[in-house]
Order: structure tokens, then C-alpha cells, then sequence
């Protein structure tokens, strides 16, 4: 536990949700792992040539193709007979995740390839500078969902890939929180010493791209499943099998140590917004059975 | 000897060349390939790992994942296919991965269409594959074989796309040879990667690179493509050696010594223009074919050494860089600048599927005398047999 397969020394501002992602999830797979992962923050900060962060074997390829390069990588160890010796991991964020590779991910998951994929999920475009995903909460200012004198900022809620990935009949889908590492290190685990398709999407806070000081990601982290906009749990074939209970906070707790919710807190308008948000945590804590 | 479709040709090379990984999506009139392929991997003749992809993009993605962990990939595609792929035949040629693909080669949308042109191919001129381009079914199946040795050479290392027009020969029956097992084994070693993803030493593939090295990596590209117009040549004789059948290096001539005209194409037509030369070579017309087989890297020494006694050259476009010209047309025009070359004429021709004919052909001819005797080229490209009705 105590070697580090995630190097220090990457280009990750202080504080980062994604490196501390990466981190945690090498911890719990250990050395023998391929990763694969889709551009974005985490490849641009871990593999500034000549150096990189990765002490396991790592490929980029492009941004929606992660989940067909590891069905690749998967196929290739099959067919030389290597299949032992690693196991597959992709490491991708939510934009290449949950909109731009949606694609790849589906046919990865439906053809069954023994990869575990695993979305630190930021909630935005951060390596461009902050633009709206489809992972982007409700109410969020981003740089392509401003607020503005006639918007409140993201004006949809984030798109459910927990389930759509669940909905694939794979053997396990978790969704997991930097703010608790050895949930994400035993989440990871599990997931890799399960054969088949695995989806794990874990909350991962940008300081920069959220508008907090980077020595608050972890409390940022937790507030975020304390509130229950982000709900941990685990699907194991297909049922809910376990759920991280929490004494619920309201969600102003979270809303107002961030910028990109800050404006909601200066209008009627933003307050209904608010009332919204409360409204989305309140069927986030009803569905999983979240409150203590 | 055995008559077969030329796609079921093109399956059984690549059978013999025992790939670890193939990763296909369907698309008219690439698909007799895969199915073919299918079939024996479910018949248990081929040993191979068959992804069934959802996209071209994630066909040549997963080719990409596993070329890159040290395994032998095919994929075959065209047209909107290949188009869709577009970003990842970059990234695969920069990754420096030996994948060898099937274009069966077809027109792009819109309108869509689903016939032989080569705008598919000729749209991924600058993508850092190797670009071959087949006259008949025989010729399709053993490019394959060679295209293996071509792209897993350390010196080399680049991915190949070999081009077999559609329909024309991916569905048409030839007679064919087929390569015995035992010889493309002895012929074709198996894919020796130096570096490939595996714990026993972990490294990264494609880091971001910063202004200060990215040129130094396109460089060693194209210094590779280079380095393959000598490997194409030697990879063809040593072929010829083994199997005994020869097509040319990059190019190929046919009763092109003593000719004041030549043609210049790359693909089926090619078989065509044999046949109207034979005839207007009875009439005792001096005409006589460049076969162009290697588009990238472009031959373009050779084509100037064998040009340089005609007094004319007629190129045979079945493609539009649309605003200019035919694309093989620039770059003919581009090697032959300052050698005092012939006269040079463009075609653009069998678009869509367009029926190209001996008279087709022979009209050309009698276009290019006509320029020849005058010395004036009115059109810089021709667009033949452009149907006025129509427009």
C-alpha cells in the first residue's frame, strides 16, 4: 500500500480531485494493470514528454476511444496468451466518459470485455477550461453554461451513467467518492477481481474549475455525498447491494463553498434553483435509502 | 488455381497471416470480407480474437489497443467508414502501430452512393499510412502478405492500407492463387514488436508532446515512409521469390519504353487500360501504363525516370480534391516540376461507380493526341464523360 504507481511530480494543481482519483485507484489495483486512458486533465497532467507519472504500462490513444482501445488491449492478452498478467483499467473523465465516448463505453459493456472502466467524474470540460458536460450538475455556472441576467447557469441535471451503464446487465457498477479512499480503493478491488465488464464512477472535485481553495477537495468531496447529490452505492447484477448512509446535510452546505454555484445564492430566482437541487438530493436519498 | 470472389481471395491471405486481433464493422461493399473472416473463425480455421465493433472508429481503436500490446490486427472498411475513422488512422500511424487494413474503395456522401471511387483512401493521403493500391483480386490477396512484412519492419513500423476497388473486385470471381500456409509462415515471421504495453516494463504511449519535440516526431514518420519506398520494393521481390507472381515495386509499366503517351492510374482500371492499349498498340499507337501501386509514400523518382521519354502523360483520377484537381494529377505535376517532363493531362473519371470502358479509355487517348499534336491542353482537369443533360 505504501508504493506509489501514481508519481508525484505530475503537472495536477494542487489539490487535484483527478490525481488523487488516479492515486487511489492504482492502490487498489496494484502493479499489474494496463491502463488505458482518454485525453483530458489526467493524461495531459501525468504524461508531459519526456516524463510520466504512470509506473504501470499507460496508453492514451484519443478522447471517445478509451473503452474500444482496452477492449483491444483485453483481446490482444486473450489471443498471446498473456491474459494473467495484467489487468485492464481505463481512467477517463466525464466528458470523455459520459458524453464525447458513450459509444465505445456501451460497446465495451455490451460485448462483455473483462475492463474495468472507471470515470473520474469532475463534472465538466476542465482540461479546456471549464465548458459544460453532460455530467455538469444542475445550476452549475460553467464557461458554455454561464450565468447570466437570464440564466441560472446548467439548467439540466447530470446524466445517470451509473445507470445506463447498469441497464448494460454487467456484473458491477459502484460510484465512489475521493472524500472516502478505501471505499475507492476497495471499490476498485472488487471491481478488477470481477471477470467481465465493471463501471465505477467516482466523484473526483476540481479546485480550479469549482472555485474552491485546493486545500479543501476532500470537504468539498464529502459534503457533495453528505448533501446527496452524490450518492455511493454499488449494483451488483443488476440490485442495488449496498449504499453509503449519511446524516443529511441541506444542500446550501455544499452549494455555497463553491463559485459555480455562488450566483444561485443572490436571487428569488437562484433560491427556487436551490429549492430544485434540494428536490434532486431528496430523490437521490429516497431511491438508494441514503438517510441514517 | 481456383475461381473465388475476390473479398473470399482477400480473407484467405489474411487468414494465412494468423492475426491475433481483428476488429470489423460492416460496410457495403466491404462486407463479404468480414464475413468471410467470421465464417472461419467460427469454423475453427482461424484462431483470431474477432471483435464486433459498434463503429469503424472503435474497429480501428481496438486494433490500435491491441497492435499496441504486441498482436498481429486486421480491419477491413471504406467510404463513410473510413472517413469515420479519420482521427484514429492518425493516431495509429503516430503510434507507430503495424495494422493492416482492406479499403474496398468507395465514393463519400453526400450524395451517397455506394459505388468504387478513391476519394476514401485519397482523403487519408496525409494520414501516415502506407497507401497501396491492387489491380485484381490476386493482386488484393497477396498486398496483404506483404503489406504484413512492409509495416512490422523495425525500420518501419507504420500501419498499411491496401485498396481493392469496390465491387469491381471485391465482388467480382477471378481466377486466384492462394498462398500455401507453410509458405507465408516461412515468408511472414511472426509480429516481433520492441516496445508493446506489458507489466515486465511499463511504459507510456501517447504522451502529449510540446512545441519544442512534436516536429521531431512527425519527422521520424516521414523519414519511416521514406525508408518503406526501398521495403515496398524488396518486400515485392522477395514475394516474387517465394510465391512467384510480381506486380512491380511502387510502380509498374506495361509497354511503356517506347511510348509518346502514357497512362497513369492506380487501381482496377488499370486491367482495363491493358486492354485498350493492346488494341491501339495494334493500330500502332505508341501508348503505354504507369500503374501507380504505392500512393504514400509517392514514388515520385520513379515516376519521373519512367515518364521522361514520352511526350505525354495522361493521369487518371477517380477522385476530386474538389477546387482544384485530381489528387494523383497535383502530385504527378508536383515530381515532374523542373525535370523537363512530359506534357501533363488530368482526369477525373469513374466517380460513384462510373462504367470506365475501353472507349473510355480510348477517348482519352485520342484527347491526349489531339494535345500532343497542338501542344495546348485546354482543360487542366477533365471531368470525362460529364453527362451535360444531367446538370
Amino acid at each position: 500500500m505504501q508504493e506509489e504507481l501514481f508519481a508525484p511530480g505530475h503537472r495536477g494543481c494542487a489539490g487535484c480531485g483527478a490525481a488523487i482519483a488516479a492515486r487511489l485507484i492504482l492502490k487498489g489495483s496494484g502493479k499489474d494493470v494496463i491502463v488505458v486512458s482518454p485525453t483530458g486533465c489526467l493524461e495531459v497532467i501525468s504524461s508531459p514528454y519526456p516524463e510520466s507519472a504512470w509506473e504501470v504500462p499507460w496508453i492514451h490513444s484519443l478522447f471517445e476511444n478509451a473503452a474500444a482501445v482496452a477492449s483491444g488491449v483485453e483481446v490482444a492478452l486473450k489471443s498471446l496468451g498473456r491474459k494473467d498478467e495484467a489487468k485492464i483499467i481505463v481512467i477517463g473523465g466525464d466528458g470523455a466518459t459520459i458524453d464525447i465516448g458513450i459509444g465505445p463505453l456501451s460497446g465495451m459493456l455490451e460485448r462483455g470485455h473483462d475492463v474495468t472502466y472507471v470515470c473520474y467524474d469532475n463534472e465538466a470540460y476542465m482540461n479546456t477550461g471549464i465548458q459544460r458536460s453532460s455530467s455538469t450538475p444542475y445550476g452549475a455556472s460553467t464557461t458554455t453554461s454561464p450565468a447570466g441576467k437570464v440564466s441560472l447557469g446548467e439548467n439540466r441535471p447530470k446524466k445517470n451513467l451509473p445507470a445506463i451503464a447498469a441497464a448494460h446487465g454487467i456484473p458491477y457498477v459502484g460510484t465512489a467518492s475521493i472524500a472516502y479512499p478505501k471505499d475507492v480503493i476497495r471499490k476498485v478491488k472488487k471491481a478488477i477481481s470481477i471477470e467481465g465488464p465493471k463501471y465505477l464512477q467516482i466523484h473526483a472535485p476540481c479546485c480550479t474549475g469549482w472555485g474552491f481553495d485546493g486545500s479543501k477537495t476532500i470537504e468539498i468531496g464529502r459534503l457533495a455525498v453528505e448533501t446527496a447529490l452524490f450518492p455511493i452505492y454499488e449494483i451488483t447484477d443488476g440490485k442495488v447491494t449496498s449504499v453509503k448512509k449519511i446524516k443529511r446535510k441541506p444542500v446550501e452546505d455544499y452549494l455555497k463553498v463553491q463559485r459555480r454555484f455562488r450566483h444561485l445564492l443572490k436571487s428569488d430566482r437562484g433560491e427556487e434553483a436551490i429549492k430544485n437541487i434540494q428536490d434532486i438530493a431528496d430523490a437521490n436519498a429516497e431511491k438508494f435509502g441514503l438517510d441514517l | 488455381m481456383e475461381i473465388m470472389e475476390g473479398s473470399r481471395a482477400v480473407a484467405e491471405a489474411v487468414k494465412a497471416c494468423r492475426p491475433n486481433v481483428i476488429a470489423a464493422y460492416p460496410i457495403t461493399p466491404q462486407t463479404h470480407i468480414v464475413e468471410e473472416i467470421s465464417r472461419m473463425v467460427a469454423d475453427g480455421e482461424l484462431v483470431s480474437e474477432y471483435v464486433r465493433v459498434e463503429s469503424e472508429h472503435s474497429a480501428m481503436s481496438v486494433c490500435v489497443g491491441a497492435s499496441a500490446t504486441g498482436a498481429r490486427t486486421y480491419t477491413a472498411t471504406t467510404s463513410q467508414g473510413m472517413a469515420l475513422m479519420h482521427e484514429v488512422l492518425f493516431n495509429a500511424a503516430g503510434l507507430r502501430l503495424p495494422i493492416v487494413m482492406t479499403a474496398a474503395n468507395r465514393s463519400l456522401s453526400a450524395p451517397i452512393n455506394i459505388w468504387n471511387d478513391h476519394q476514401d483512401m485519397i482523403s487519408e493521403r496525409d494520414s501516415g499510412w502506407i497507401q497501396l493500391y491492387s489491380e485484381d483480386a490476386q493482386e488484393a490477396s497477396d498486398m496483404i502478405i506483404q503489406a504484413y512484412k512492409i509495416a512490422e519492419d523495425h525500420d518501419i513500423l507504420l500501419p498499411v492500407m491496401i485498396g481493392m476497388d469496390g465491387f469491381i473486385l471485391t465482388h467480382v470471381h477471378e481466377p486466384v492463387e492462394l498462398c500455401s500456409q507453410e509458405k507465408v509462415d516461412d515468408f511472414l515471421p511472426l509480429y516481433d514488436p520492441i516496445q508493446y504495453l506489458t507489466t515486465e516494463n511499463p511504459l507510456s504511449f501517447g504522451t502529449i508532446v510540446y512545441p519544442n519535440t512534436y516536429t521531431e516526431f512527425r519527422y521520424m514518420i516521414h523519414e519511416a515512409m521514406k525508408k518503406a519506398e526501398r521495403k515496398i520494393v524488396d518486400v515485392a521481390s522477395e514475394f516474387q521469390d517465394k510465391f512467384g507472381r510480381y506486380y512491380g515495386g511502387l510502380i509498374d509499366t506495361y509497354e511503356a519504353d517506347d511510348a509518346d503517351l502514357l497512362i497513369l492510374a492506380m487501381g482496377s482500371v488499370i486491367g482495363t487500360a491493358k486492354d485498350a492499349v493492346d488494341e491501339l498498340r495494334s493500330e500502332g499507337k505508341k501508348v503505354g501504363i504507369v500503374k501507380v501501386r504505392c500512393y504514400r509514400p509517392f514514388p515520385a523518382e520513379a515516376i519521373v525516370e519512367s515518364t521522361k521519354d514520352a511526350k505525354a502523360i495522361a493521369v487518371l483520377d477517380k477522385n476530386i480534391s474538389l477546387g482544384y484537381e485530381g489528387a494523383l494529377y497535383t502530385d504527378v505535376k508536383s515530381a515532374l516540376y523542373g525535370k523537363n517532363g512530359p506534357l501533363a493531362m488530368g482526369f477525373v473519371l469513374g466517380l460513384g461507380g462510373r462504367d470506365i470502358n475501353k472507349k473510355t479509355i480510348k477517348n482519352i487517348v485520342a484527347k491526349a493526341d489531339k494535345a500532343i499534336k497542338s501542344g495546348i491542353f485546354e482543360a487542366e482537369t477533365e471531368f470525362v464523360d460529364l453527362d451535360l443533360e444531367v446538370l
